[in-house]
């Protein structure tokens, strides 16, 4: 068996019975397993009391930080024991870096990494959660006078930036709502199948999947794919911008961020949700119908007139009123998120999450609201 | 040097002493921060190579490569702290990823490098709770965090008022005294460039070459060169028949 030899050498001597030498040989390295001050002090423990610390390294060969670490630790030690140290025998560049590291006292910052007790912590995330509806109003608030000065035709954005946007979350997101809708369609034709075959209802799968769609499905499901598509973009966007001060940049020209960054995205959104959702709505019947036609052995008339039978006009137009509200939703919010968001990259990537998960949750919210509000009104 | 077919700075040649403090200095867009990266292990020059003690850095095996760069520390012009971790935390990565120390050992060496750079207390600090000379110094401490041999600086004192700019570079020259490592320093901050070179280069963004190595002060003083002359007076001395 090999064992690694120990590249330091370590010994305290007693030049005088009151002074406490610590000699130091070999090669001080941090990854050579360097002692800690204890060993030193069980020593110089065995002898009579000392009064003063000093240091002995003529026959240090290599050091880095490690010595310094180390000498730190006794030198700290010694202070807390009321021990006089001379640190004249460590090596020239050793004393210097141990005098830079002194230069400036430790600064008390009352930051201690502990956690706070528990009803201190209930109590600050009920404060932030106050205080986070409270802004998230304040935006929608500013939002409605940006739409107030776009109606009065004050409001400052450039049109290409407004149409860049809709370019980016209208067409550009077919595909994925397309996707998405389709295969919504498919999964309730197919669940609806399975169930209503037994009953020999299998006719009402088209019931089941216009009214699902036109009424619910297509409008969430295309707020939700809008808010991790588009919602986390605007928050990265913007979060981006806050942290290159390009906000505080139109601030200070007089340019109101409002109009000029989150009334285009609003706009592009609230034009571009209603068309999406009927997109989905129609996608998603096709879904629908190709799972009737296959599975279930439908005709392609049939499907489509119990389909037309299905879908009220309001029940269509409750989708799409839905749809804009989910529009503004996730544009503020992501919009929000962003301006919210702290100067730098982890804080841009917590301003995306954020973003989405807020939208997502008020998505629901907002359509269990619709729900309770349409029920009364006998929709 | 250069990106794509557009040539930065070619014929670039320069022994650096061990010990020594080598300053980079040039105008802007004269190709400085890309000569760093060359010599970091960023990008990888046109042609040439880049030797540490005789070693090639560009022609080495990935393995030998990745030991070189260990050897070395950079110092980035605004921090480039990891912004989801805290000071100590920036600190202790390198120390975590590349030694077998315990967690006790490196919270000392953190503690250690934190207070040298005067920033003892703020080890549970994030990055962006801290003022941008702050930011500096604590990216210090993370490039002395592995006690390399040379350490690189791009663009110290940028950003920094003159009294941090100041003890930027005293804290440069104290680290060289005490650790005896070799520094090389990004720069066009004359006082900077006096205060801490022992050696400097020029380059030229209008030939796309150095056309000066030396002190510089002598350069300042005795280079046959008018445009090193006027950079070095700030334009006071004229540049003679040059733009």
């Amino acid at each position: 068996m090999t064992t690694v030899e120990r590249q330091w050498a370590l010994h305290v001597a007693h030049p005088t019975p009151r002074i406490a030498c610590v000699e130091l040989g070999g090669a001080w390295r941090k990854d050579d397993g360097l002692p800690d001050g204890g060993d030193v002090w069980r020593e110089i423990e065995t002898g009579p009391p000392v009064h003063r610390l000093t240091f002995d390294a003529s026959r240090v060969t290599e050091w880095d930080s490690g010595l310094i670490t180390f000498a730190v630790k006794l030198l700290a030690e010694a202070r807390a024991r009321a021990i006089d140290s001379d640190r004249a025998g460590l090596p020239d560049g050793a004393q210097r870096l141990l005098r830079l590291a002194e230069a400036v006292p430790e600064r008390q910052t009352g930051r201690a990494g502990e956690r706070p007790p528990w009803l201190a912590r209930i109590g600050s995330w009920a404060t932030s959660a106050w205080a986070e509806a409270a802004s998230l109003l304040s935006f929608l608030g500013e939002g409605i006078l940006a739409l107030g000065a776009l109606l009065r035709g004050r409001a400052r954005f450039r049109t290409s930036d407004l149409l860049v946007v809709i370019q980016d979350c209208g067409p550009r997101a077919l595909g994925i709502v397309g996707l998405i809708s389709f295969l919504i369609g498919l999964i309730l034709a197919f669940v609806g199948a399975v169930q209503l075959e037994q009953f020999g209802a299998s006719i009402y799968v088209a019931n089941l999947v216009a009214v699902a769609m036109t009424r619910e499905i297509g409008c969430i499901m295309t707020a939700i794919v809008m808010s991790g598509r588009t919602g986390a973009a605007f928050a990265a966007q913007l979060g981006t911008m806050n942290t290159n001060q390009e906000i505080d940049a139109l601030s200070t020209m007089g340019i109101s961020p409002m109009e000029f960054l989150v009334l285009p995205r609003m706009l592009a959104l609230i034009l571009m949700m209603p068309l999406l959702t009927v997109y989905a709505d129609f996608v998603g019947i096709l879904g629908g119908a190709v799972v009737g036609m296959t599975m279930l052995g439908l005709g392609s008339m049939e499907y489509v007139e119990q389909t037309r039978g299905a879908v009220s006009l309001a029940s269509f137009f409750i989708g799409v009123s839905k749809s804009v509200v989910f529009g503004v939703v996730v544009a503020l919010v992501g919009c929000l998120r962003g301006m919210q968001s702290g100067r730098s990259a982890a804080a841009v990537g917590l301003a995306a999450t954020s973003a989405v998960v807020t939208s997502i949750v008020l998505i629901i919210v907002i359509d269990g609201v619709f729900a309770v509000i349409l029920n009364v009104l006998g929709f | 040097m250069a990106y794509g077919s557009f040539v930065i700075q070619h014929d670039i040649s320069f022994t650096i002493a061990k010990g020594e403090i080598f300053v980079i200095m040039g105008g802007s867009g004269s190709g400085k921060s890309t000569l760093l990266n060359h010599m970091v292990g960023l990008r990888a020059p046109t042609a040439g190579d880049v030797l540490y003690d005789g070693e090639s850095f560009w022609h080495a095996e990935d393995e030998e490569r990745d030991r070189l760069r260990r050897r070395l520390g950079v110092s980035y012009q605004a921090g480039a702290l990891w912004s989801s971790m805290t000071l100590a935390e920036n600190v202790a990565l390198p120390l975590e990823t590349f030694t077998t120390l315990s967690a006790k050992q490196i919270d000392e060496l953190v503690s250690l490098k934190l207070a040298l750079v005067g920033l003892a207390g703020f080890e549970e600090f994030y990055p962006s709770e801290v003022s941008g000379g702050m930011l500096k110094r604590a990216g210090v401490a993370r490039a002395m965090a592995l006690d390399p041999d040379i350490l690189f600086f791009d663009e110290p004192s940028a950003g920094l008022d003159p009294i941090s700019s100041r003890r930027l570079d005293d804290l440069i020259l104290e680290l060289r005294a005490s650790l005896r490592a070799t520094m090389v320093v990004v720069t066009h901050e004359l006082p900077s460039i006096f205060a801490i070179a022992d050696t400097a280069v020029f380059l030229d963004a209008d030939t796309r070459t150095m056309i000066a190595l030396g002190n510089p002060k002598k350069l300042r003083d005795e280079s046959p060169e008018p445009k090193v002359r006027a950079f070095l007076t700030r334009g006071e001395q004229s540049a003679g028949g040059n733009r």
